[in-house]
């Protein structure tokens, strides 16, 4: 077992001696304290986990059991020799990242002084979790870059330094570690801040401070280095408890998000949100967007009464004196300065899933509190994390970052990223997977006129549908009424679906009551009804979807104009075969009765022929078999010919 | 905003997208000051509604007696719906830390009995009050933490969690886990409680109790279900609890300390975790992320 470095008295240095005896006085005190969350960036090399392991030890963080606990783990995995505990293990959480040496994810460590709470967002520094670092840096108001004193300024730190302004951190402290490995030498830190105050100011982040220290020793850390008299500035804490990052409270525009309409009773009705701007007062004005009504705000609730004025960041309810309908998404704003509402926007996106992001596909995206259908309709360009340059590219990767066009399916109420990260950072969900595959920032609305409209994708079917690696198709669904066309359509479709395939289904119910709403059930009617339900498959296919079609569609011409507008092989008739006593003694919907009772004239098979396909791709004896069986046989079938 | 007000808004926000979001959320209430905590929380992000969601206690039959008092007391005063759930197999086979070990007791006890409890109400979010000082695999996990269909956190396929935005979407039977407090630490959690005259459970304050010392852990003898060791008899100490379980599994730490503010002056100047005196904990060296994965909170 090593031994302990110095153990330092483990009583907080924050804590005064007074707390055994009067802790009134110091939770008092406590109670005013300020709060920053900041981000480490650097790789493991870099001694970053250390530089953390080092702030918690130092602020006397950590408790005997988990010094013992980290003892324990430094014997078995450190790096830094028996005597000295390996502070990098203390902050990389997962068993197989220890055992690994790597962190891999983001993990969040919170310690404090007397002046301030602070969360640190540790992240790795490699270029495979680009993802994990943009997670990170979403949350946080400063940065630390870590440099190693002997090598300088690396691809890694211009990488992160983009990340860090992609993501509107605006304070960044470069901390010059390792200063004992290179005899604390002063050109070397003061060659490696001016050539990075350089760079930093091309990126725009205008608050940079340097640090010369050395994690290991604690030099600069939290104590003052006496073997660098010639840094007269902050030590890397002193710095972090003082430096002002948060913009005053109350300023900017007001932006309220709806989040939750709170309805305990008829006689009161609260809008619950977090204020993402601004200030509102009792009988300020504000606009609701995207409708753009106005009214004026009559009380902030709170269950601690009511408040006279509350801004940025607070959690609250607000009463107004009209009844306006208002619901989750909609924003609550300054009249004088309202955000833009729009569904088209330029915006920076990051991609963060294994699976590529193809233009045309639909994501949800979620902003603030709304949630809306989104596509990316045309990257403009990549950006090259490492050197800056642009390039183009047809399809987004893990890790991506990219300029694009984004195309939306319901205007929602935003500000431009750089002003409010609340109200213009959005993340993308697949549809599918429900997985957070990407992030983004919008930079500014696109006006309809400049926009690429959706008709102009260049994206075909087979590109669509090789997402979710299917063969487009339609599964045409053909029999008499009750012979069971729709449920087996559903359970093929359940089927289909827990797969991961995309699917669609057209059936009377979707397109009797709102396409063909005009349409009734005569001869022409249904040749009418038919070639529509025909053409909306081919749309369909085109859109990559394994197509689910149940319509009686009782005439073979009609079936066989269908089958036309497809390319081979699209083209799945099932026929669901079951003798006309059988359905009419099923009548799930009560149809055959009134058919014969004379109140459903053209009623197929009562009064209109049904014409049986003559060679359907598969022909299910629906009079007989259980339906769970009839679905597997067309799931078989759709094995067999490749379709999934 | 001082730090107490902005992690108070943070998990106001958070129980908010909750209860917008799911059709059919719970809070997971386990008596301690954190459950505290996050009751409170909840009675002010709704206020003037009552929190939309029951309550729900796992009641593992080894809970403190005081615990018990409190948890009843607490939903009568607040007129919140409390869902008592207890593993009735595992009480049919005598299930107990003494008999079975911790180990199993938990699994059983807590862990399978949870999830009865989520199957049978058909719930689609958890609220629970974990942090993520607590314990090194906790500050990795997400506020809003994916659990399949089976209850289970896969700690490499975590959703990435950006700004205050929470994706919430499930499919049928799958559900989201949330952790409003975890940005708190137990100091935090203290001086909320002290600012906001929050009730907790009298067992963390000191007071005479008869204890016994196992394995370097004070075990307070809190009924007569506890089997003495030969030569064991439970002495009468001043002590209080850091944190609160099943009375055979947590450990009593020596006090003085009778008041909030006592008792935070003591935790300031404490030389170990609060976990520390939780039994489980020590099992294996990352027991807690185990347990995780298998659906423990």
């Amino acid at each position: 077992m090593p031994q302990s470095p110095t153990l330092p008295e483990n009583v907080p240095e924050n804590v005064p001696e007074s707390v055994a005896t009067d802790v009134e006085t110091y939770l008092q005190a406590q109670q005013d304290k300020s709060f920053l969350r900041f981000i480490t960036c650097g790789s493991v090399d870099d001694g970053k986990s250390t530089l953390i392991g080092r702030l918690l030890y130092d602020c006397k963080l950590l408790f005997e059991d988990q010094l013992a606990s980290l003892s324990r783990d430094s014997a078995r995995f450190g790096t830094t020799g028996a005597d000295n505990f390996d502070f990098a293990l203390l902050v990389d959480g997962l068993t197989a990242e220890r055992e690994q040496g790597i962190t891999i994810d983001v993990a969040y460590r919170f310690f404090s002084t007397g002046r301030r709470k602070f969360i640190v967002a540790d992240t790795p520094g490699h270029e495979q979790y680009t993802r994990n670092m943009v997670t990170g840096a979403s949350t946080a108001e400063l940065a630390v870059l870590l440099v190693d004193a002997r090598k300088g300024l690396l691809t890694q730190t211009f990488r992160h330094s983009y990340i860090v302004s992609l993501l509107g951190i605006r304070h960044v402290v470069l901390a010059v570690n390792k200063m004992d490995l290179v005899d604390w030498d002063r050109a070397a830190f003061e060659e490696i801040s001016a050539d990075y105050r350089d760079f930093a100011s091309k990126l725009g982040i205008d608050q940079v401070t340097c640090i010369p220290v050395a994690a290991t020793t604690g030099d600069n850390v939290s104590r003052r280095s006496d073997t660098m008299p010639w840094y007269s500035g902050s030590t890397l804490l002193e710095h972090l408890e003082t430096v002002q990052v948060a913009q005053d409270e109350a300023d900017g525009p007001f932006r309220l998000p709806v989040q939750w309409v709170n309805r305990p009773s008829l006689e009161f009705r609260g809008f619950s949100g977090t204020i993402a701007r601004g200030a509102v007062r009792p009988g300020d004005a504000v606009a609701i967007l995207p409708s753009a009504q106005t009214t004026t705000v009559s009380r902030i609730v709170t269950i601690d009464g009511d408040l006279e004025v509350a801004s940025t960041g607070q959690a609250v309810t607000l009463v107004l004196a009209d009844e306006i309908d208002i619901s989750r998404g909609d924003v609550i704003a300054s009249t004088e300065d309202r955000p833009e509402a729009a569904d088209q926007f330029a915006a920076h996106v990051v991609w963060m899933s294994e699976q590529a992001m193809l233009p045309g596909r639909s994501y949800i995206l979620q902003i603030g509190t709304s949630s809306v259908n989104a596509q990316v309709t045309n990257i403009k360009h990549k950006v090259n994390v490492n050197t800056l340059e642009h390039a183009a590219a047809t399809h987004l990767e893990l890790n991506d970052i990219t300029f694009c066009n984004l195309s939306l399916d319901h205007p929602v109420p935003f500000d431009a990223y750089s002003d409010n990260r609340e109200m213009g950072g959005f993340i993308l969900v697949d549809r599918l997977s429900n997985a957070t595959v990407g992030c983004g920032m919008i930079d500014f609305a696109l006006r309809r006129a400049s926009n690429i409209h959706w008709q102009s994708m260049k994206v075909d079917k087979m590109a669509r549908a090789g997402t979710a690696s299917q063969k487009p198709c339609v599964l045409w669904f053909t029999g008499l009424s009750g012979a069971g066309k729709s449920t087996i359509a559903d359970m093929v479709e359940q089927r289909l679906h827990a797969m991961g395939k995309q699917t669609m289904s057209l059936d009377g119910d979707n397109v009797r009551h709102g396409l063909n709403r005009d349409l009734g059930f005569t001869d022409e009617d249904r040749v009418e009804n038919i070639r529509r339900v025909g053409e909306v498959s081919k749309l369909m296919v085109e859109a990559g979807l394994i197509t689910l079609v149940s319509f009686i569609s009782p005439f073979r011409s009609e079936r066989r104009l269908a089958r036309g507008l497809m390319d081979d092989d699209e083209f799945i008739e099932v026929f669901v075969d079951a003798p006309l006593e059988i359905c009419e003694d099923r009548d799930p919907k009560g149809l055959y009765k009134k058919a014969r009772a004379g109140e459903l004239p053209n009623f197929t098979g009562i009064d209109s022929a049904y014409e049986p396909p003559e060679a359907p791709e598969l022909h299910l004896n629906a009079g007989a078999g259980a339906p769970e069986a009839l679905a597997e046989q067309v799931v078989v079938l759709l094995r067999a010919r490749g379709v999934i | 905003m001082s730090h107490l007000q902005r992690l108070e808004s943070e998990s106001i926000h958070i129980m908010r997208e909750v209860v917008a979001q799911f059709h059919n959320p719970v809070m997971l209430y386990s008596i301690g000051k954190d459950s505290s905590v996050m009751l409170h929380l909840a009675m002010k992000a709704f206020h003037p509604s009552k929190p939309p969601f029951p309550l729900l206690h796992v009641d593992t039959t080894w809970k403190f007696r005081e615990m018990i008092e409190f948890r009843d007391r607490r939903a009568a005063e607040l007129r919140i719906d409390l869902i008592v759930h207890i593993n009735t197999e595992g009480v049919a086979q005598g299930m107990g830390p003494f008999s079975h070990g911790s180990a199993t007791h938990t699994d059983v006890m807590k862990t399978e009995a949870l999830k009865q409890a989520l199957n049978t109400y058909g719930f689609d979010a958890a609220f629970g009050g974990a942090r993520r000082d607590e314990e090194k695999s906790r500050a990795k996990e997400r506020i809003f933490s994916f659990r399949t269909t089976t209850h289970r956190w896969d700690p490499k396929n975590q959703r990435p969690e950006l700004w205050n935005l929470y994706n919430s979407r499930i499919d049928k039977g799958e559900s989201i886990r949330v952790f409003p407090l975890s940005n708190w630490t137990e100091l935090d959690i203290w001086q909320y409680i002290y600012q906001e005259s929050i009730p907790v459970v009298p067992l963390y304050f000191a007071k005479r109790r008869p204890v016994v010392e196992r394995d370097g852990a004070l075990i307070m003898v809190d009924d007569d279900r506890m089997p003495l060791e030969p030569g064991e008899t439970p002495q009468e100490k001043s002590v209080r609890f850091r944190t609160l379980g099943c009375y055979p599994l947590t450990g009593a730490v020596e006090s003085q300390a009778t008041t909030l503010p006592e008792v935070i002056g003591e935790m300031l100047l404490a030389k170990t975790s609060e976990r520390q005196g939780r039994v489980i904990d020590r099992d294996a060296g990352a027991s807690m992320e185990a347990k995780k994965q298998e659906g423990y909170f």
